[in-house]
């Protein structure tokens, strides 16, 4: 239903993501997590066709996202992580419109927008002025405009953000029961409620896949990788051979380089291993230069350490999250 | 089609429910009104709207940009315009939507100035053909003005920023024939064939040039288009 192919996206020299490539199938939900500012956000807004990937590109429903734009964007609906909301509408209103501009024919419209309304518990405020309801309550009209039209691909960016715990709750719960109709994807910078939620879980770091699992295993399960970054001067012949001979090196990547009479190589190693010291000693020992060597980035230790102390960082949610 | 109406209907129903509309709306009534005053009470006026209409596209300059420039700088301000691009309409539909929306808003608040129209004809014998070809100029330069705001409103997402732009590239186009003096020949003819205020001068004399309806309905198109153009691009910044 939802396929990302090698999506990349630079803004300006800064690449947001890498090389992303995933997919879901129709009636899965599906986790995106990552710390803040890890790309879930550019991600989203590119599978909704707001913004082109710099290179590759997404499917929705067997459309493709830039060259038929159109098509696709008729099978998504979107929660943006901001909820942005006409605020001198009313709830209802505000409903008609989305639902005129998304191709529903009035009748049809009109029923479905009392549906969404007690979908989504709105109930008492379907006349209310928008820029009058309260955080949580915008994020429910949120979510019902993006399951007004009833769309085969739902993208919900943080849909639980800044709403307090007791509305966290309400909301999850909505967000499972919708995941029942539709295929369904949303980010989250907090792992536990990701793990309730979703049938499979994409951690994502620094704008890279870092991890895909069940919810189950991914606690236990931590096959993840580090990375060293090295360079080094001398013959890229007689280095490759001895750094890939070094115990626990999983594989090596050549990077170029413009201008240097030097090699970089970028070394995956197995996590938890510390291989600096003895990638160093073979270099130096092998009569070659040793220019830099650093390790690159968080292991996905790290990461998930950070998104369950993310979690507990939040008050009063250990009742949300079971 | 259906999502074009859509949006017109939208942005008619905010104008008239908020109060922004209203405001712009009085002020030109209120200062049209005082001018139109002045001009009657002159010894021997003539009976005629001519004082009215080159008073009214003045103040349409300084006015239009302030009825067009919420219409996309509030979208992307407000972060709307992201559903609004996600959702099934094209940059078009969104763009004249909105413009047509601003264009009713405006033969709404000019219409309310036939009250001026009205008392000449009450207490006068007009000649009805310029107060004709008048209208038609005033009608033609606000659409042309707005188009103009709405090129100022998609280039940001800052309302006064937009404002300040449309206004600027207005007055260009108005007072541009005060430069042809300084050149001669041909520049001088291009430069007075771009002015506003030279051909609607013809317009309140009651000269129907269809040059003149062809020049105003081109700068809707060009700066339409424009505004397409850099909500387009929007997406690739």
């Amino acid at each position: 239903m939802i396929e990302a192919i090698d999506i990349t996206k630079y803004y300006g020299d800064f690449p947001a993501v890498t090389g992303l490539s995933f997919s879901v199938e129709q009636g899965e939900i599906l986790g995106f997590l990552g710390p803040n500012g890890a790309g879930k956000s550019t991600t989203m807004k590119i599978l909704t066709g707001f913004i082109p990937p710099s290179s590759g590109t997404a499917k929705i429903a067997g459309f493709d996202i830039t060259e038929q734009s159109l098509q696709a964007r008729r099978h998504i609906g979107y929660l943006p992580e901001t909820v942005p909301l006409y605020e001198d509408m009313n709830v209802r209103d505000y409903l008609s419109f989305m639902g005129q501009i998304r191709g529903m024919a009035k009748p049809q419209l009109h029923q479905r927008i009392n549906e969404v309304i007690e979908l989504c518990r709105l109930g008492e405020y379907r006349d209310t002025i928008i820029g009058k309801l309260s955080k949580g309550y915008r994020q429910r009209v949120g979510i019902s405009q993006a399951i007004l039209h009833e769309p085969d691909v739902l993208v919900l960016d943080e849909p639980t953000i800044g709403i307090d715990p007791i509305q966290v709750v309400e909301t999850r719960q909505l967000i499972k029961d919708l995941g029942r109709d539709h295929t369904l994807i949303l980010s989250s910078h907090i792992l536990p409620e990701v793990s309730m939620i979703c049938d499979r879980i994409i951690i994502i770091h620094e704008g890279q896949i870092v991890a895909v699992d069940d919810p189950g295993n991914l606690g236990t399960n931590l096959a993840g990788v580090e990375r060293v970054e090295i360079e080094v001067k001398g013959p890229n012949r007689e280095i490759l051979p001895v750094l890939e001979r070094v115990d626990g090196v999983q594989s090596i990547e050549r990077m170029s380089v413009t201008g240097g009479a030097y090699h970089r190589y970028h070394v995956t190693v197995d996590i938890g291993k510390d291989l600096r010291h003895d990638l160093a000693k073979i270099i130096v020992e092998g009569g070659w230069e040793l220019l830099k060597l650093q390790s690159l980035g968080m292991s996905l230790e790290e990461i998930f350490l950070r998104l369950t102390i993310e979690e507990e960082e939040l008050p009063n949610n250990s009742g949300a999250v079971s | 089609m259906k999502n074009l109406i859509a949006i017109t209907l939208k942005e008619t129903k905010g104008y008239f429910s908020t109060p922004s509309a209203y405001i712009v709306g009085t002020m030109f009534l209120v200062l049209t009104g005082v001018f139109f005053v002045f001009d009657v009470s002159k010894p021997f006026a003539e009976a005629g709207v001519r004082g009215l209409s080159d008073w009214a596209s003045f103040f349409i300059v300084f006015l239009a940009p302030l009825i067009t420039m919420k219409l996309l700088a509030e979208e992307q301000k407000l972060g709307t315009l992201e559903l609004l691009l996600t959702s099934p309409v094209r940059e078009w539909e969104i763009v004249l939507g909105k413009y047509l929306a601003s264009f009713l808003m405006l033969l709404s608040i000019q219409s309310v100035t036939l009250y001026y129209v009205f008392i000449v004809y009450f207490f006068g014998n007009p000649d009805t053909g310029p107060v004709i070809s008048a209208y038609i100029g005033l009608v033609l330069h606000g659409a042309a003005a707005l188009a103009i705001g709405m090129l100022g409103s998609s280039l940001s997402g800052n309302q006064i920023i937009s404002a300040v732009v449309a206004t600027a590239i207005l007055l260009i186009f108005s007072f541009i024939n005060r430069v042809s003096s300084l050149v001669e020949g041909n520049v001088a003819e291009f430069i007075n064939a771009l002015s506003m205020n030279s051909r609607l001068a013809d317009f309140s004399r009651g000269i129907i040039d269809l040059s003149h309806i062809v020049y105003f309905l081109s700068i809707v198109g060009v700066f339409l288009f424009l505004s397409i153009r850099s909500l387009e691009t929007r997406r690739w910044r």
